[in-house]
């Protein structure tokens, strides 16, 4: 598959091929040693390593003071970071699954998203809450949800979703680094696959990116949905029809304007996103996209989300989950005139 | 054997009575007359802020007010106990408590107001803001510490919550963390025996709310809530015991709200008034002022002094309250973020739109 990325690392210094878990590992590590502010805890992240061994070694290389197990209470765990940002940390915190982040929902629909808000900016709060999201990977129930439109529709709050290894390497360093507290979205069954990673490449929270040219129609794709939009790209282009792909890469603040530009070019847009499509992140592209570019159109702005169901059991996931046949049946549709 | 000594006593620390005797104690002891005549300065300014808060809701100044009236010893208490680098985490009820904690009266309003979330910086007086969910604060409180105890500093945090708060999970998850991580933090719960209109007896079946501390790995206690000087013992000692290195405890303060739980409620629906009588009857001021008035150590002269301050931080307040400053539309989108986002600024510019077009008259 192609990928046209501006800040694409060629192989050289500082340049790795690393899991996105070894990526994501390899940013914990580096803002510990690069700010003694940070600290790193949640359930199971310290001797274990993470659940997904995104905090392995992070104990015994930077100590308990910096990397430690608390008891299992999301509340917990999210209220107290709010009061060490409040005195001077930089706390990341693991949420160990999308739904046991849950437990954890007043404490940053209430004060993580609205601290600095209620305090005119006095209190800003630099917390980074890490939760692996989305389904494919056979999980069972609580396991797999895509909790993305629950995180978006607070204001406060900025929310990102990386695709690939070097994306969440550089949105994770950026993210301790950011002022305000940012909600990871880490696509777990996206957690092994490898790429390229140089250290040195910085990313920007709230910008997309597109990941694909393309001039007959634009996928709009973000975390799990970005590598099937790519290969439905791979797929068109096979019957000569050339997709652009955007990575959203940040789903709040929007980046209104690169993903205007793309659909501008094209005429056509698709959003795939694996999460129930009722009120969700998908429909608000498509709503933004039909307000901002109807005169640009050539089609309805189309969505291949999951259905409107709790998520699906292991074995039945395969229905659920959006895939290259659906994106090129959404692509068919759009009003061609040949 | 399971550790005795984290039990609270089965009957709360007193060591004045509603009479204004004293009953010495050989485990807390009486702070001085000066410093209870300090203490009962603090007492009547108190009591004229939750009196002059209370006329400023029906005069249409404050949005609402959730009085502290009859509490005013827990609010005194909560404050005198810090140093000037420890924090306060207080609830809604505790405007006072924040005011005597250095923050202008009128900054301190501004939630009740309804000019802005928090109106003061809590950095500059070490109280964070007043929390309006039950419970959640404690937690903050406990991180905070915690960050303090990770940076090697001698912070102590109290954390406030009333009795009702007891049954959030917030306040388990608080208790837990702070025991586990053997932090400075001290949770004061006054028990005011209302959570609006729902009583103790539907909030928990312990035999007192200090006695869940032992849960949790540490020590409570329970301590008459309008005896002052009981309060100054009990809760100094947590501190001192947090600074010192011995973690956190539970200190629950038997008190009673003597006013609805704000403006918007109706109590005689839930409580008679006979029982209100019997509190009034134990009134934290009246039993320090025949205290101190016994000592020698209160004077018409003293009396009369403050009782003119008091006065003068409700004319303070009144002045600030009347003044009719239009809050600034900007504010709503300027915090949101630390940089701003384009969505926020197009959205401004949007109601910038709608308010110079109503400043013409014409309409959109």
């Amino acid at each position: 598959m192609t990928m046209l990325r501006e800040d694409q690392p060629q192989v050289g210094a500082g340049v790795e091929t690393l899991s996105m878990a070894a990526a994501l590992n390899r940013a914990l590590a580096d803002e510990l040693a690069a700010d003694d502010r940070v600290v790193v805890f949640g359930e199971d992240i310290g001797a274990l390593g993470g659940v997904f061994r995104i905090t392995d070694g992070l104990t015994a290389r930077f100590g308990e003071k910096r990397c430690f197990d608390t008891p299992i209470a999301e509340a917990g765990i999210v209220g107290s970071a709010v009061g060490m940002a409040m005195n001077g940390l930089r706390p990341v915190v693991e949420m160990q699954f999308d739904a046991f982040a849950y437990p954890a929902f007043e404490q940053v629909v209430s004060h993580v998203a609205k601290m600095g808000n209620r305090t005119r900016g006095a209190v800003r709060l630099p917390i980074v809450i890490r939760i692996p999201y989305a389904g494919g990977i056979g999980g069972v129930e609580h396991h797999c949800d895509s909790s993305e439109a629950y995180y978006v529709h607070t204001p406060g709050l900025t929310v990102v979703a990386p695709s690939n290894p070097q994306d969440a390497y550089s949105l994770l360093r950026e993210a301790i680094r950011f002022p305000d507290p940012v909600i990871f979205l880490e696509p777990k069954k996206l957690y092994w696959a490898k790429g390229s990673v140089d250290v040195s490449s910085t990313a920007t929270i709230g910008s997309a990116q597109v990941v694909r040219e393309g001039t007959d129609a634009t996928l709009i794709a973000y975390g799990t949905s970005v590598p099937i939009a790519l290969e439905a790209a791979d797929a068109a282009a096979a019957e000569g029809r050339s997709l652009q792909v955007v990575d959203l890469r940040t789903l709040s603040p929007f980046d209104d304007a690169t993903v205007d530009a793309a659909v501008r070019s094209t005429g056509r847009a698709v959003v795939i996103a694996e999460a129930p499509g009722f009120a969700s992140m998908a429909s608000e592209v498509a709503a933004r996209i039909s307000e901002r570019c109807f005169s640009w159109l050539e089609a309805p702005v189309r969505r291949v989300t999951g259905f409107d169901i709790p998520y699906a059991p292991p074995k039945l996931e395969h229905f659920y989950l959006p895939d290259v046949d659906r994106v090129l049946d959404a692509v068919d549709s759009l009003y061609w005139e040949d | 054997m399971p550790d005795r000594t984290l039990l609270p006593r089965n009957v709360p620390v007193q060591l004045i009575d509603a009479a204004g005797t004293e009953h010495p104690d050989e485990v807390y002891p009486t702070a001085s007359p000066a410093v209870l005549t300090e203490g009962y300065r603090s007492l009547v300014i108190s009591r004229r802020v939750n009196d002059q808060c209370y006329s400023l809701v029906r005069q249409g100044r404050l949005a609402v007010y959730p009085s502290s009236q009859g509490q005013e010893a827990c609010q005194v208490a909560a404050v005198s106990v810090l140093d000037d680098g420890d924090w306060l985490f207080p609830t809604y009820r505790d405007s006072v408590a924040v005011m005597l904690r250095g923050v202008a009266p009128a900054d301190a309003m501004t939630l009740l107001k309804g000019d802005w979330h928090c109106g003061y910086n809590p950095h500059e007086f070490r109280v964070a803001p007043q929390s309006t969910p039950l419970a959640t604060q404690l937690l903050h409180a406990v991180g905070f510490a915690h960050a303090a105890v990770l940076k090697g500093e001698p912070t102590v945090v109290v954390a406030l919550c009333g009795e009702g708060a007891t049954s959030e999970g917030d306040f388990h998850e608080a208790m837990n963390f702070a025991a586990v991580f053997h932090l400075p933090v001290v949770f004061f719960v006054q028990n005011n025996r209302f959570a609006i209109s729902v009583p103790l007896s539907r909030q928990s079946a312990a035999e007192s709310l200090a006695h869940k501390a032992v849960g949790y790995g540490m020590p409570g206690e329970q301590v008459d809530g309008n005896d002052l000087a009981a309060l100054l013992a009990v809760l100094g000692s947590a501190v001192d015991r947090a600074r010192a290195g011995g973690g956190p405890s539970l200190v629950e303060a038997h008190t009673y709200r003597m006013q609805a739980h704000t403006n918007a409620d109706d109590d005689t629906r839930y409580r008679d008034s006979a029982e209100v009588q019997e509190w009034v009857a134990r009134d934290p001021l009246v039993r320090l002022r025949s205290y101190l008035r016994g000592k020698d150590a209160l004077d018409d002269t003293t009396e009369a002094a403050f009782a003119a301050e008091a006065d003068e931080v409700a004319a303070t307040l009144r002045t600030a309250l009347n003044a009719d400053i239009a809050p600034d539309a900007a504010e709503l989108f300027r915090h949101v973020y630390a940089t701003s986002t384009p969505q926020l600024e197009e959205q401004w510019a949007s109601l910038q739109g709608e308010l110079e077009r109503s400043a013409e008259g014409t309409t959109p």
